[in-house]
């Protein structure tokens, strides 16, 4: 990757790509919240940075100004190829996004608890005896991947080449256009050969729902048919992953936050709720469509507008003690699967696995540690969690 | 004794997050959607007070209330 110009005033210049952004954004988005409440820089041809919660929320719920047709930033915008729903706007959101809903609802995912928990006991089986692993590479990455797979009808095996993808799309493929295209294409690619695979027969998995699902009456087009496979391969993974990555960031060190855990397991969920908050993985973005403003401030059109769920998250306006993660907080109304219609559809599945997977760990491994603090990795762009994170645990 | 609670969802700003059907599935119900809706009229009964509050503190769209019935 070319190198970039320094940034040396995150209020006016800011680059999300920022080596000091990326490792530790959180002191970087309290100085703008009390500063410059909405940033801005020209970089990625123009784009705005709201950090407060209230500016965030009033971007999310205004599609008519804010529209979802790019939701990620980039040096070199993509053309528009449609992920529907979550590239969406009104109206043709609604009855996209209501086709997928039922798959995702909270009875639905229910479902997957005991796949999604073999899974997690399975990769755990192949490290508790090591005394040593890297929690992102050897756990964390391969959750979502093997679930969403199982979800699509695809095979698990493949779960190395979706999470290349990924790291074109998403990561490469903020500075390099070509990488992004070439992801775009080769997933595509892929879900043509799993719906030619399939012909006539259908089986008990979302690609077979989809290819007999309608729209006013009428099948996919096969362009909204493979752009929502696209979403549902790309949107679980990465996230789902930084998420219990983080998590166990955490937990290697705090080691009270450890012991209260491994001792009542009951308090998981509400500690996973913390977690999203304290550490959201997804920054979506949205592209201005109208003039309009915000709090004083002017959003032109064609730029790009960060929303920040994980910077309102930490917004002392709306938390008691944001920086301080308490994994029994009782009162939290945090954002980290968005707000206003495009809330993740994916939220049911996340909690799930993120909640077994800290189950699992937690009570296998109650007590592990970092093994090397500066040897952890965090990824960048849309999504940020460990990539990287060696931790060491006695053997039992 | 105070008049018992009644909890509301507005479903109109409801969009699904389901933390209070996660918190307080005594109180609240899914649809095939995933959207929420308080189970039958919403009086909740003795001793479950603290999870309808949860519900409210925890929904991040502001989509459930708590309505007296006093009046």
């Amino acid at each position: 990757m070319a190198e970039r110009p320094p940034v040396n005033d995150w209020s006016s210049d800011f680059d999300h790509t920022d080596p000091r952004w990326v490792n530790d954004p959180y002191p970087i988005w309290d100085e703008l919240r009390k500063k410059c409440p909405i940033a801005h820089t020209d970089r990625f041809n123009g784009v705005y940075f709201p950090s407060r919660h209230d500016d965030v929320r009033a971007v999310a719920y205004d599609p008519e100004h804010f529209s979802s047709r790019r939701v990620v930033v980039r040096e070199t915008a993509l053309p528009p190829v449609a992920t529907p729903p979550i590239t969406s706007d009104p109206p043709e959101h609604a009855p996209a996004r209501r086709l997928l809903l039922p798959a995702f609802s909270p009875n639905a995912i229910k479902r997957l608890e005991p796949r999604t928990r073999q899974i997690c006991a399975e990769l755990i089986d192949r490290v508790v005896g090591r005394g040593e692993c890297d929690a992102a590479i050897d756990y964390a990455q391969h959750i979502p991947v093997r679930v969403i797979a199982y979800m699509l009808g695809i095979p698990e095996e493949d779960g190395d080449q979706f999470r290349a993808w990924i790291h074109m799309s998403l990561e490469q493929g903020i500075t390099d256009y070509e990488k992004a295209m070439q992801a775009l294409g080769e997933i595509s690619a892929y879900f043509r050969k799993e719906i030619g695979r399939r012909g006539d027969r259908r089986g008990d998995d979302l690609i077979s729902f989809l290819l007999d699902a309608e729209l006013d009456g009428r099948p996919l087009t096969e362009a909204h048919l493979l752009g929502t496979l696209r979403l549902l391969l790309v949107a679980g993974i990465d996230t789902t992953w930084s998420a219990i990555g983080a998590s166990l960031w955490h937990l290697a060190q705090h080691p009270d936050d450890r012991t209260r855990l491994a001792a009542d397991p009951a308090l998981i969920p509400t500690a996973v709720e913390e977690f999203l908050r304290a550490y959201s993985p997804v920054t979506m973005a949205r592209e201005v469509v109208k003039e309009t403003d915000i709090n004083g401030c002017p959003f032109k059109p064609g730029q790009m507008v960060f929303l920040s769920f994980p910077s309102a998250n930490r917004d002392p306006a709306v938390f008691v003690d944001p920086d301080k993660v308490l994994i029994d907080r009782a009162e939290n109304r945090h954002s980290a699967f968005g707000l206003g219609i495009h809330r993740c559809l994916g939220s049911n599945l996340a909690r799930l696995e993120l909640r077994v997977a800290l189950e699992e760990w937690m009570r296998r491994i109650p007590d592990f540690s970092l093994r090397d603090p500066g040897a952890v990795t965090w990824s960048q762009g849309t999504v940020r969690g460990p990539r990287r994170l060696p931790v060491r645990f006695p053997l039992r | 004794m105070s008049a018992p609670l009644r909890v509301h969802i507005d479903r109109d700003r409801c969009q699904g997050h389901n933390r209070c059907f996660a918190l307080a599935p005594e109180l609240f119900e899914v649809d095939e959607y995933g959207y929420a809706k308080e189970i039958g009229d919403g009086f909740v009964p003795p001793g479950l007070e603290g999870k309808a509050r949860l519900a409210v503190a925890n929904c991040p769209e502001h989509a459930v209330t708590i309505v007296s019935t006093d009046s």
